[in-house]
């Protein structure tokens, strides 16, 4: 353990050292890399004048095809999810496993982070309020994707010798491809996600999330922090490194708790501030919607607003990525689509509420006052806007956006590692090597600018969105059949409520 | 009603006095006695995706430890007293799931070591004992 630490702080204090030139070597070598690949996966079509990424356009499609194929289950299905997560369908006989409640809180912390502060605000100033209408269309059309990505994590999930699980879309598609006569397909798709989900994992569920929480505390800080990245970065590895190797289970237990008070806290003070600018809430909601049909001032119009709003929405929910069901793959559960309609709540609570809220308290402060942010952009407008009514909440929400940040990185840490463990096998070493460059990674993001290295990891989660969601249209007959099949012994009483 | 008494053990010093109490008294009237140990663990609980995933595992590894240190010490002891009795261990919250155990088996009394714990302790996390007499409908012991 302790060669482990010095291992990891000597790696950290090498690329401080190394930091001047560091930053421009790393820049000049990846940038020509980021930029071939961003063009491949964000390769766009002009629509009506605005630019449509086919990746987005691909995630759409397939949300809309699921959405119509299950029946509508993110709305039919809401219901049954609430009960699910209460526990009135838990068996009374094996307390003690991962409850529908666990799963989804875990999940759910994943996926609550900065884009729920910052994303939104980004969303709103480049598609104007009408990107709010269009997020919100985006989660819940993501709601049926999660239905169905999840459902298959825990129904090809692996059971592991020592008795712990891992699941996931490399899993799914290997097991599910391979059930259908593809094997060879599925174990090459497998295989990509897996590289995909590994690579993501260390820059936007790790370098984006250290570096972003190091900007909020400097911006707090008055700039107090300029050129001390790498000490917050080391501290927050350091952080890190006790949580997912050192074991040290309190740390993750606090923040795991911690978060989703901080999520609430967030929710209720956003309504006060929406409150307050009450004389504003009419004419916000009205450009919400206006701006939807006309996208005035937007480039691209309507058009270019629902692209924006759709590409945010899938930012902040993964609904399409795949990376929720990891996580939701520990359930034991002999009935695998009661997941799939627990998750469905995860897209609900992170885009329909979190993101809608901070678009309002965006949106009524722009109407109150369309010069309150300056030129402000991201977390920081978000920041002013609450500013505007409670001169104290940038502190606080400094502090959540650092929580949520840490929370994410815990649960792509995770992501990431199954990835890993996918391709190289479940040994220990192994994974301690995997977290040690996860750890490392973590410092390096408050010491490098961002930009191409991001731009990497963005695209490539973007890629395994590509066979996720093909492997999902070819194993939704299944996810469909166990659902209409648990939906008939539902009606008829087989499946047993437990609780009243 | 049965003639029946849950008694709850956890490993603790407590635990081994409510059993002792229970054995005695048990002798006396001839009672069946249902020795519980519930693991502390609650449905709503904020975890990692890590300990989620190994969950099952521990799971039953808590409930090996459980038999092994707790619960096969006490049978074998109630066997030595010749007592008739009964074992469980399962999961959930202690007091709640002690009163689903006491109703499942008709049970006249519940018994319970005193844990002893400071004022402030009690305040923050509450005790298993102050719960039960609270919600039990049938009596409570605690054994000191």
């Amino acid at each position: 353990m302790v060669r482990l630490l010095t291992t990891l702080i000597a790696l950290c204090l090498f690329s401080s050292a190394a930091h001047a030139g560091f930053d421009e070597t790393i820049n000049e070598l990846t940038a020509p890399i980021a930029t071939a690949i961003g063009n491949i996966v964000f390769f766009k079509i002009p629509v009506f004048g605005a630019q449509l990424p086919l990746v987005v356009l691909w995630l759409v499609i397939g949300a809309v095809f699921f959405t119509f194929y299950m029946g509508f289950v993110n709305i039919g299905g809401f219901k049954h999810a609430l009960q699910l997560v209460r526990g009135d369908y838990a068996d009374p006989d094996s307390p003690g496993e991962v409850s529908h409640f666990q799963a989804l809180a875990t999940a759910v912390s994943g996926t609550v982070g900065i884009g729920n502060i910052g994303g939104v605000a980004v969303a709103v100033t480049i598609g104007g309020p009408g990107a709010t209408f269009w997020l919100i269309v985006a989660g819940f059309l993501g709601m049926s994707t999660k239905f169905v990505e999840c459902t298959l994590g825990v129904k090809y999930r692996q059971e592991n010798p020592d008795g712990s699980v891992s699941g996931g879309p490399m899993y799914y598609m290997r097991k599910g491809f391979e059930e259908r006569g593809m094997g060879g397909f599925g174990k090459f798709m497998g295989t990509f996600y897996a590289i995909g989900i590994f690579i993501g994992a260390l820059g936007i569920g790790n370098m984006f999330q250290s570096n972003q929480a190091y900007v909020q505390l400097n911006t707090v800080a008055g700039g107090g922090l300029d050129g001390l990245g790498w000490l917050v970065g080391l501290i927050l590895a350091a952080v890190v490194f006790a949580v997912i190797i050192g074991g040290i289970k309190s740390i993750a237990r606090v923040t795991e708790k911690i978060v989703p008070f901080m999520a609430i806290f967030y929710c209720l003070f956003a309504i006060i501030v929406i409150l307050m600018n009450y004389a504003a809430i009419p004419a916000a909601i009205g450009n919400i919607f206006a701006g939807a049909f006309t996208g005035e001032g937007v480039q691209g119009g309507a058009i270019g607003a629902l692209i924006i709003g759709f590409q945010r929405a899938v930012f902040s929910n993964e609904a399409g990525i795949g990376s929720a069901s990891i996580a939701h793959s520990a359930v034991r559960t002999p009935e695998p689509v009661t997941e799939g309609y627990v998750s469905l709540l995860e897209p609900f609570i992170d885009t329909i509420v979190i993101c809608t809220i901070t678009a309002l308290v965006i949106g009524t402060s722009q109407v109150a006052d369309p010069n309150f942010a300056g030129e402000a952009t991201g977390v920081a407008m978000t920041s002013a806007a609450f500013e505007r009514q409670i001169s104290w909440f940038p502190l606080p929400l400094a502090f959540g956006a650092l929580l949520f940040a840490f929370s994410t990185m815990i649960s792509w840490s995770y992501y990431g590692l199954k990835g890993w463990t996918y391709l190289f096998g479940e040994g220990h070493t192994g994974q301690t090597i995997y977290k040690l460059i996860f750890c490392a990674f973590v410092a390096l993001g408050c010491m490098v600018q961002l930009g191409p290295i991001l731009d990497i990891s963005d695209a490539l989660v973007f890629l395994i969105c590509v066979p996720n969601i093909l492997g999902l249209y070819v194993l939704a007959p299944v996810v469909r059949a166990e659902m209409l099949s648990y939906k008939a012994r539902l009606e008829s009483g087989e499946i047993q409520r437990y609780s009243h | 009603m049965s003639n029946a008494v849950l008694v709850a053990v956890d490993g603790s010093d407590g635990g081994t006095r409510a059993l002792r109490y229970a054995s005695e008294r048990a002798k006396l009237n001839g009672a069946k006695l249902i020795v519980a140990y519930v693991i502390e663990w609650s449905p709503y609980s904020f975890n990692t995706p890590e300990e989620n995933a190994e969950r099952h595992m521990r799971r039953e590894q808590e409930i090996e430890r459980a038999e092994a240190s707790v619960v096969e010490p006490a049978a074998a002891f109630l066997k030595a007293e010749d007592i008739e009795h009964e074992t469980v261990v399962t999961h959930g919250p202690p007091a709640e799931t002690l009163l689903k155990l006491a109703e499942k088996h008709a049970v006249q009394q519940i018994l319970v070591g005193r844990r002893g714990q400071s004022a402030i302790k009690n305040l923050l996390f509450g005790s298993v004992a102050g719960n039960l007499i609270q919600t039990s409908p049938v009596p409570v012991v605690v054994v000191p």
